[in-house]
């Protein structure tokens, strides 16, 4: 027969520079994750220092869940997140825009992002304390609102649910917008100016150059950051944590769910706080899935639907 | 606002030194246990091994033992190991209480103590009053016995507190542990506010005006109607609610809590106090910021219930006036608040090491009285107490104006009747405050206090099945 033909085969090596990853995934997050779903179905705790079970006890961890407050402690952590994410979304994507826009030419815009991202190098437990310092009954922010005869009692900031809940909201959002800005200022810069250029000889106001052209563009990255930042949230621990001495105060309405796993932690109770773990991986999941669906369809600018639409009309209009 | 800043930052920085220093330490020993271990195989019977584990929370007990252990040769600079004159080492692990982190580390050490090689064994460890019944626990059996290392609490014990012995016992009343200090509680108050109110700051006429419940409500009136809180905070007298109650949270073998009517007087009394405005309602719990500078000198709390540990400790440093203001004098109620207890750990490989140890620092009365006027502790030697009681030349104290607060301390130590214990009592009395806190600061109704203490107690102990109120 012919002669074959040779190719050198490099991919190999592909394989075996990826290796380490997928070891140390193995070793280190596959098989705990495994093993948390496969306690999730054992009754397995600690009391006192005697070890309960592991006895296999089926679905009851997920069924004593679903009886406790866990959905409340979830509609707590939306909250939560909630409160913190839409002014940080906003406020990134204003000053992600304005740093970006060379006509408005900011002096010093390299040390004002070095400033805003400052607050994500202050470890979350240092800054949740200095909150907590800062609003408690006798702290400064009440002597200071005193002083200035704006009240005459002192605001109990921490012992509302409405003040810790906006507290900790404010806290995620000084902490995280700096690095949103960051990142997002780095999509628009990816955007070519072209199209910028030909706006403009188009007439195109700042309000219509951003929605019509900016956000459009930017929407891998802004969908990138809405993940990072929704499973971020799933997981918001630290600072309400500290701020509220891991008690969720006042009545439990600053629990996150996270801090409810703790709580079952303390008595190594691994069979409830895996089924927990189970159902905050599941709802990731679907939360992961509905946001890439939303901005990852295959027709970004409209003209596939337009071309159905099209072709739809033209066959009307034939018959 | 720096200031709090700095302070905030610091803290966070000590606890992370702290982690680390636990990590530290005991990757170290480990190693180095494991290096001797090479050298010499398993120890013969009857010979002591060449290393004690010491599991503690911090320097105190270190510091002891070398005060007053004669066999103590040298300590590292590092404060990890410490030589005695045979040769044998002490290795101290030490892990913070905060967060349980110590409870979690010994109980991983106890769980592994069968495998252990010898020189890993865990020979000594400490525990607090809190969770001390967590550790003496028959079933359990982690501590030894006393009377199995050769100590017989009755005669070699003798001197100390009967409710010391009695705290470190176990259901049966096997004393496991043993401790060097004692601490009962005192009332402290201001000096200055006592003459401003009632014309005198003398300790026996205001032990008068606090000698119950219902006379310092009186008294708490007087000091109202001038612009002062009689103490800080609710928590400040829960502790002498919840140590007389009258039987344990949990009875030994059952798995319901049952809350005593105790409890229930203090959320109660906790409840009219504050609202009549005896307490500063702007202080919530103790060891917080707010609570710290209640003790200052711009505060209107006229006074504290602290033991011997709390004056020095937590009053002294946070006092930013002239020494001198503070006395102390008896409190309404007996109470007994904290206490380290030292138990031999069974599986240990120096079994002689862990009986000297023990009696050495608690039970030689010399050693206890070297303690008391070293560290200030109040130590657990009724005889020796009572001599510092009559003692005010070495035992004056000028922060309190000169005054010997033994005399004081040692009559509040022999009537103390502690509370029957159980294993769940640092989770019980920890979330019935915080889940009460809410409906005394007026956020929830009283069911609902109930309803999130019963959540949080069966979320940290999930072997608990229900929670039975006082009627």
């Amino acid at each position: 027969m012919g002669t074959k033909h040779k190719k050198v085969d490099y991919s190999k090596w592909g394989y075996i520079f990826i290796l380490p990853f997928f070891v140390s995934f193995f070793i280190f997050s596959f098989i705990p994750l495994v093993d948390t779903i496969r306690y999730s179905f054992f009754e397995y705790y600690r009391s006192g220092i005697k070890e309960i079970g592991p006895n296999f006890v089926g679905m009851e961890n997920y069924i004593s869940l679903l009886g406790s407050d866990m959905l409340k402690y979830a509609a707590n952590t939306l909250i939560l997140w909630v409160i913190g994410f839409i002014p940080q979304i906003v406020i990134a994507l204003v000053l992600a825009e304005w740093f970006v826009d060379a006509r408005l030419k900011i002096h010093g815009s390299q040390f004002f992002k070095v400033v805003i991202y400052l607050p994500n190098l202050i470890m979350a437990s240092a800054f949740a304390m200095l909150f907590f310092a800062m609003f408690s009954n006798n702290g400064p922010v009440n002597s200071i609102l005193i002083s200035m005869g704006l009240i005459s009692q002192p605001i109990d900031f921490l012992g509302s649910a409405l003040g810790t809940r906006s507290l900790v909201g404010f806290m995620n959002f000084l902490m995280w917008f700096g690095n949103s800005t960051i990142m997002l200022m780095a999509a628009i810069m990816g955007i070519s100016p072209d199209v910028f250029e030909a706006s403009e000889l188009d007439g195109c106001n700042s309000f219509q150059r951003f929605f019509y052209i900016t956000l459009p563009q930017i929407r891998p990255i802004l969908a990138y950051t809405l993940i990072t930042a929704i499973i971020g949230g799933l997981q918001m621990f630290d600072v309400p944590q500290i701020l509220t001495n891991g008690q969720g105060t006042p009545d439990r309405t600053s629990m996150t769910l996270i801090m409810f796993l703790n709580s079952h932690l303390k008595s190594k109770n691994y069979g409830m706080a895996g089924a927990l773990s189970v159902y905050l991986f599941i709802v990731s999941g679907i939360l992961c899935f509905i946001v890439y669906r939303i901005t990852n369809n295959d027709d970004p600018d409209g003209s596939k639907a337009a071309a159905k639409k099209a072709k739809k009309l033209q066959r009307r209009g034939r018959l | 606002m720096m200031r709090k800043r700095v302070f905030s930052v610091l803290l966070a920085a000590s606890m992370a030194a702290g982690l680390l220093a636990g990590c530290g330490g005991k990757s170290e020993s480990g190693s180095e246990s494991n290096s001797t271990a090479e050298g010499s195989a398993a120890p013969a019977s009857g010979d002591e091994g060449k290393v004690i584990n010491i599991y503690t929370w911090n320097d105190e007990f270190r510091e002891r033992v070398e005060a007053v252990y004669p066999e103590v040769e040298e300590t590292s600079k590092d404060g990890t190991v410490t030589t005695l004159k045979d040769g044998t080492e002490i290795h101290w692990i030490v892990n913070p209480n905060q967060d349980g982190v110590y409870q979690q580390k010994l109980d991983e050490a106890l769980m592994n103590q069968p495998d252990a090689s010898a020189d890993d064994k865990v020979d000594i460890f400490l525990s607090e009053t809190d969770y001390v019944n967590k550790y003496t626990d028959a079933d359990a059996d982690v501590a030894i016995p006393l009377t199995d290392l050769g100590i017989d609490p009755d005669t070699d014990l003798a001197d100390q507190y009967s409710f010391t012995k009695v705290t470190a016992s176990d259901t049966n009343g096997v004393q496991r542990g043993s401790t060097w200090q004692c601490c009962p509680g005192l009332l402290v108050y201001r000096r200055d506010i006592a003459k401003e109110v009632f014309g005198t700051d003398d300790p026996d006429e205001i032990a008068q005006k606090v000698n119950s419940w219902d006379t310092i409500k009186k008294t708490a009136e007087e000091l109202k109607a001038k612009g002062y809180y009689t103490f800080s905070s609710y928590a400040d007298t829960f502790r002498l609610y919840g140590n007389s109650i009258e039987n344990s949270w949990v009875s030994p073998g059952e798995t319901t809590i049952n809350v005593d009517p105790q409890i229930i007087n203090w959320v109660n009394s906790s409840k009219e106090w504050l609202d009549e405005g005896y307490l500063d309602k702007n202080v919530k719990g103790q060891f917080n910021d707010d609570w710290n500078k209640a003790m200052g000198s711009s505060s209107k709390v006229f006074s504290f219930l602290l033991p011997a540990w709390g004056i020095d400790f937590v009053l002294k440093p946070n006092w930013d006036g002239e020494e001198g203001v503070w006395a102390v004098t008896a409190p309404p109620q007996e109470y007994n608040w904290g206490g380290s207890y030292v138990h031999g750990c069974t599986g240990t490989d120096n079994p002689e090491h862990v009986k000297d140890i023990i009696l050495a620092v608690t039970a030689d009365k010399d050693n206890l009285m070297k303690i008391s006027k070293d560290y200030l502790d109040f130590t657990n030697t009724t005889s020796g107490m009572q001599e510092a009681a009559a003692d005010d030349a070495n035992f004056s104290s000028d922060f309190l104006g000169g005054q010997n607060s033994f005399k004081y301390f040692a009559p509040v130590a022999e009537n103390i009747k502690i509370a029957p214990l159980c294993a769940y009592d640092q989770g019980c009395v920890e979330l019935i405050q915080n889940s009460f806190s809410d409906y005394l600061q007026g956020n929830i109704d009283y069911d609902k206090a109930k309803a999130n203490f019963e959540t949080a107690i069966i979320e940290r102990y999930p072997d608990i099945t229900a929670v039975q109120w006082p009627e």
